[in-house]
């Protein structure tokens, strides 16, 4: 009973801001509830027991990409103009960007309800993933692993050299 | 009425969605990249509901991990460019930028 409506809250958290983030004319207003969206899908990760990508989840996406988001739109939007308002989009676009995300929205949920799903729900009682995902990252994972740091690097690396004011 | 694991693919084919309209319809860059990270974070939540209804393998998280980190590299990236571009045209409406080099 207490999952289902820590489920529901989350859920109706998630959807909601992610609502206004799609929606919203206000760039703060939409950076703003990105992060209610972000702290919504870690609450649905720790439903599905997996902690230590909730808490990921909340120091990468909304300790760094949010705080690289805010840095964004600081630096790139006239403060004195109304230029902080994202441009007005045609009514036309609007209406076929609708209809192609409800499709898409309507064929994944008909997909969902009607494939039969492989599910086999272990109620066995699992204290923390992180052992299990630190021991698999160092064994099966570790050429992904090594390479994701080197695409780091080269990330950094990049990203200084792109953004240098020449 | 228990949570299953139709209820987690529902939800994130929305946030699926809802991403997909934003990217579409905004003409800031930084409201599009916003776009892109609520589709990964539907991508995500299908990877762990997968893994937990799967009897909690954690290939699943592992995969997850992976997007969570690339996506805080395409951030970095894209912003990068994003200024790059800000610094060459004084906005980033992106319905106006049409030329790679000035």
């Amino acid at each position: 009973m207490i999952t289902e409506i820590v489920f529901w809250f989350f859920a109706i958290l998630t959807i909601g801001s992610a609502c206004i983030v799609a929606f919203s004319r206000n760039m703060i207003y939409a950076v703003f509830s990105l992060l209610f969206t972000f702290f919504g899908v870690a609450g649905i990760y720790v439903l599905l027991n997996a902690d230590f990508l909730a808490v990921t989840q909340i120091m990468i996406y909304i300790g760094g990409i949010l705080v690289l988001l805010i840095f964004g739109i600081m630096l790139t939007s006239n403060i004195t103009g109304v230029d902080i308002k994202s441009g007005q989009t045609g009514k036309f676009q609007v209406f076929f960007a609708g209809l192609i995300s409800l499709i898409i929205i309507i064929g994944l949920i008909f997909i969902a309800l009607t494939t039969k799903w492989y599910s086999s729900v272990s109620p066995s009682e699992i204290n923390s993933t992180i052992d299990v995902i630190g021991k698999s990252l160092l064994t099966n994972y570790l050429l992904a692993f090594e390479s994701a740091s080197v695409l780091l690097l080269i990330a950094i690396i990049g990203a200084a050299l792109i953004a240098r004011r020449k | 009425m228990g949570i299953g694991l139709s209820h987690y693919i529902i939800l994130s084919a929305i946030l699926f969605g809802l991403g997909i309209f934003a990217i579409i319809t905004r003409k800031n860059a930084i409201l599009v990249l916003m776009g892109v990270e609520l589709v990964l974070n539907s991508a995500n939540i299908n990877f762990i509901a997968f893994s937990k209804f799967n009897s909690l393998k954690i290939d699943g998280h592992i995969a997850a991990i992976f997007v969570i980190m690339l996506a805080a590299i395409e951030v970095a990236v894209a912003l990068a460019i994003v200024l790059n571009i800000y610094q060459n045209y004084k906005h980033i409406n992106l319905d106006e930028i049409d030329n790679l080099k000035d």
